[in-house]
């Protein structure tokens, strides 16, 4: 702990300084003092050149106590969270508390640019980790001031005085309120060395559960998300993109979208190939701009556009999975071999007992809420955008890129976000919004309809498995072999092909270590489909088949599934070394949420209602997750009628908030597992909405669902993605348990309905 | 103001009544005079620029605009203003008490936090009223049989504020 408040010593540096009015701005960065935040600024009015200040902390002298909040909340609960960090260390009154969201600023200082408030990435479930020490600091600074000038006001020592709820008491009975202590502690030096953190203990917030701080304004319509903003009185456009992968605009008849009352423009965007706008190729398309979006999708309705197809004719899922298979039936040299522990081939020729089974797993979509938007204003000297995005960062590199503006003339807002989950990485919509509003010379606001959405979409790649085991007559896992074929989400991204494997495997993905011969390869494939981030990334295609194929080895060898685990796991406690995010693999940890969740599913106890249970665990990110499910399926109608989570996340932050993550990564593994499959024929996606993109309703979700949450000592782990690998195959085992019908391909319900 | 004595003019020419549809939003009235056939949901967001009832699918599928017109459900993606003379809309805006406090519903949304990114929410808020209208104690297939789509999968949550809410609201009757 020490270690990292020298560094963070070291590099930045705690601002405090005092505004006209008397607040106390304090935050963590790099700033000059034509950069500070004047304090006079009215709250209504607060926005990036007075928040300028990363993780800021900012007290008015009424106790009202502005947090900025760094992270895009797209859901994640990041606006109730990383706020409470600070407001436990600064023993602020929560209901005090006022969150501001942070756009992304680059400050100059010494001709060198810097982001003002470090990272800014809502992905990976890595803000809470990314920010554990930083904002703890922010708060435990200004906490440290207000006591100076507490001790100065009252005339005792500091050791003397407590704070609490915003106030300090003394023990002769009197009390100041931070808001009457904030002028003086402004003027107060800081002190040479960071002050010192609380001890857990004391915290009152962290630990201690709070619901989202905007769940008022979201139940009672109040909230404005970007889809929700018409800054700048903007034209609405209506996009329609290409059909084909990777095709062309061929020719385009306007004239009666034209004549559609309230049309303005019909802008073509064709971008160059290979321009590098986003993570993904931009698709070429057309855009209907309008004075609402009523009339602009009249006007989309009436226009006449044929596209061209350009070398991906002939691409299809199937096509693409009958060459993963080929591959993987191949004596063919991988693209890379990404692991090999001892001799793989030794232990399958002496294996008593030797089991393969392949899985296929597709493509599918992101299909968040609030379709992809944008709102851009750009002019000669300044741009103004809303932007729901996970990467304010990336987003205000890409409009600096496309405007030629200097960061300082670029504004972000980033409001309240309907859904992430990795797309809003991606810049491609972002590209669109700019583009158009520099064509069309006035504000724009990009229109995505869900069509558009799902079918413009980075995916998560599709993924073929091939898995192996050798076993010897104690039905010991001997030899591990995992072989997988997909197409690279890196690929078009500048990364070289040796590392095209990185976002499709862990190299140390278990049960390596565990297994005394193990290997691990990777096939790349080719497709012209867009690519990306996803909850989870690929643990979840992963352990859905390294999860699967345990049942199937339990099966195989007349083995309890939860005792084949435990004895893979083995009794000892062990730290299994690990290259991905997260450090080290600690066995009892993992060990322990897979028992917590087995005995809070009464594993043992033998159903005679025909229900099945399924079990599953993961590692990721740092955190241990594990999965119990009970179904059932009767005249083919499945029910979920119970589900557990146990979870080890290191110090859980806000356990309400970690609850929230848990319930809704397991609802979209069992979603994803259930009936989502984006597929390609002829070139072209063959999904357009819900109704052949099927995302689960309350039908399919559980009736009752439980969250163990392990209390941890240690660091904090990320919440939003860590649930979502273990819920598919624990569903998966659980179906199987209760209808002895295996799926070895997904989506589960189709796949099941035909096997009965 | 004081206005000027005017000479009435030799004949009058009636003005037209402005043609429009009439309608009560959140217990207000309001005349559409646009496009009849613009749908409810682009009226709500873009005209009036009243902003929680959501844009999800624009197909019938989701359940992000549901809004309940006459007491009853309704998508408002779906629905042309044409149909809707006469009619009483209500929208997430309207569904708290005329007093300023928050429906049961509402406040059972908060007390369990049943909010992941929110988006969605407005339209399960308005399913579940109209649920609760004609279903006080609804059963779990009763709240399996509501069609709207959460994306982040809050529905755990969603499950027990409803069930929350119907308990509140029949200990209020």
């Amino acid at each position: 702990m020490s270690d990292s408040i020298l560094r963070l010593s070291r590099r930045r540096f705690l601002q405090v300084m005092a505004g006209t009015a008397g607040a106390l701005v304090i935050g963590i960065g790099e700033v000059r003092a034509q950069d500070a935040p004047s304090a006079d600024v009215p709250l209504a009015m607060l926005g990036d050149d007075v928040t300028a200040l990363g993780p800021f902390l900012r007290i008015e002298p009424d106790g009202r106590t502005l947090i900025g909040a760094r992270d895009p909340d797209c859901g994640e609960g990041t606006r109730t969270s990383l706020p409470r960090i600070i407001a436990d260390e600064l023993d602020a009154d929560w209901r005090q508390v006022i969150v501001l969201p942070l756009g992304p600023k680059v400050v100059n200082e010494n001709g060198n640019a810097r982001w003002r408030y470090g990272r800014q990435l809502s992905g990976e479930s890595a803000s809470i980790p990314a920010a554990w020490n930083d904002l703890r600091q922010a708060g435990a600074l200004a906490r440290w001031l207000l006591l100076q000038a507490a001790v100065r006001r009252s005339g005792v020592a500091a050791s003397q005085l407590r704070c609490r709820d915003g106030r300090i008491s003394a023990p002769n009975g009197k009390s100041y309120s931070y808001g009457e202590l904030v002028k003086d502690a402004a003027q107060q030096a800081p002190p040479q060395t960071p002050p010192p953190l609380k001890v857990p203990a004391d915290y009152r917030y962290i630990g201690h559960g709070a619901g989202d701080v905007d769940a008022h304004a979201i139940v009672t319509g109040q909230q404005r998300y970007s889809s929700d903003r018409f800054d700048g009185d903007p034209l609405i456009a209506v996009v329609l993109h290409c059909p084909y992968v990777q095709g062309k605009l061929d020719r385009i008849d306007t004239e009666a979208a034209l004549k559609v009352p309230g049309v303005k423009q019909v802008l073509p965007l064709e971008p160059e190939p290979h321009q590098t706008l986003g993570n993904t190729p931009l698709a070429p398309s057309v855009a209907v701009l309008a004075v609402d979006t009523w009339s602009a999708l009249r006007g989309r309705d009436a226009l006449k556009v044929m596209w061209k197809q350009t070398g991906r004719e002939d691409e299809s899922t199937e096509a693409l999975f009958k060459q993963a298979h080929a591959l993987l039936d191949s004596d063919a040299e991988p693209t890379t071999h990404v692991r090999s522990d001892g001799d793989i081939d030794a232990a399958f020729k002496h294996a008593r007992t030797k089991i393969e089974q392949v899985y296929v797993q597709p493509f599918v979509a992101h299909a968040l809420a609030e379709t992809m938007t944008c709102i851009a204003r750009v002019e000669n000297d300044q741009a103004h955008l809303v932007i729901p995005t996970q990467a304010p960062q990336q987003a205000l590199s890409l409009v600096q890129r496309l405007t030629g503006l200097t960061p300082q003339q670029i504004t972000i807002e980033v409001p309240r976000v309907g859904g992430g989950f990795g797309r809003r990485i991606d810049q491609d919509f972002v590209a669109e919004a700019v583009m158009l509003a520099k064509a069309a010379g006035q504000p724009v606001k990009l229109y995505w309809s869900r069509e558009q959405d799902l079918r413009n979409d980075p995916y998560r790649p599709a993924a073929v498995h091939k898995l192996s085991a050798a076993l010897d007559r104690h039905h010991r896992i001997i030899g591990w072999r995992m072989h997988k074929a997909s197409p690279s989400m890196l690929t078009g991204r500048g990364v070289s092909a040796d590392r095209l494997w990185t976002s499709e495997m862990e190299r140390d993905a278990l049960p390596a270590g565990l297994v005394e011969n193990y290997q691990s390869s990777w096939w790349g494939l080719d497709s012209g489909l867009p690519r990306g981030e996803t909850r989870a990334d690929a643990h979840t295609v992963n352990t859905f088949a390294e999860q699967a194929f345990l049942d199937e080895i339990a099966k195989a060898t007349r083995q309890d599934p939860l005792d084949l685990r435990l004895k893979l796991l083995g009794d000892s406690d062990r730290s299994l070394p690990y290259s991905g995010r997260g450090g080290a693999i600690d066995t009892a940890r993992l060990r322990k949420v897979l028992t917590l969740a087995a005995d809070a599913i009464d594993w043992k106890k033998h159903r005679t209602n025909g229900h099945g249970l399924g079990i599953a665990y993961a590692y990721i990110y740092g955190a241990y997750c594990a999965h119990a499910f009970e179904v059932s399926v009767r005249s083919a109608k499945l029910v979920i009628h119970r589900v557990v989570c146990a979870v080890d996340v290191g110090r859980a932050v806000n356990p309400t908030g970690l609850e929230a993550q848990v319930i809704g990564a397991t609802m979209d593994g069992i979603s994803t597992t259930l009936g989502q499959a984006i597929s390609v024929d002829q070139g072209q996606v063959q999904q357009h909405n819900f109704k052949d993109y099927p995302m689960s309703r309350m039908a399919h979700s559980p009736r009752d669902m439980q969250v163990i949450v392990v209390p941890s000592e240690a660091a904090p782990m990320g919440a939003t993605g860590i649930a979502m690998p273990s819920a598919g195959p624990a569903l998966a085992n659980a179906v199987y348990a209760a209808t002895t019908v295996r799926i070895h391909r997904l989506p589960l319900l189709p796949e099941l309905m035909r096997l009965l | 103001m004081l206005q000027a004595k005017q000479t009435p003019p030799e004949s009058i020419t009636p003005e037209a009544p402005r043609k429009g549809i009439d309608l009560t939003l959140n217990g207000e009235h309001f005349r559409h005079t646009g496009d009849p056939k613009m749908t409810l949901l682009w009226y709500l967001r873009d005209v009036l620029h009243l902003t929680g009832t959501k844009y999800g699918c624009d197909s019938d599928q989701c359940g992000a605009c549901t809004v309940m017109i006459d007491g009853k459900r309704a998508l408002a993606c779906e629905t042309p203003m044409a149909k809707l003379a006469g009619s009483e809309v209500t929208t997430v805006e309207g569904l708290a008490g005329e007093n300023g406090g928050l429906h049961p519903l509402q406040q059972a949304w908060i007390d369990e936090d049943a909010i992941l990114c929110g988006y969605c929410q407005p339209g399960q808020l308005m399913a579940a009223a109209a649920l609760l209208k004609i279903k006080p104690n609804p059963s779990d297939a009763d709240i399996e049989s509501l069609p709207n789509i959460c994306r982040c999968g809050s529905y755990v949550r969603v499950r027990r504020a409803i069930k929350r809410a119907a308990k509140a609201m029949q200990g209020d009757a």
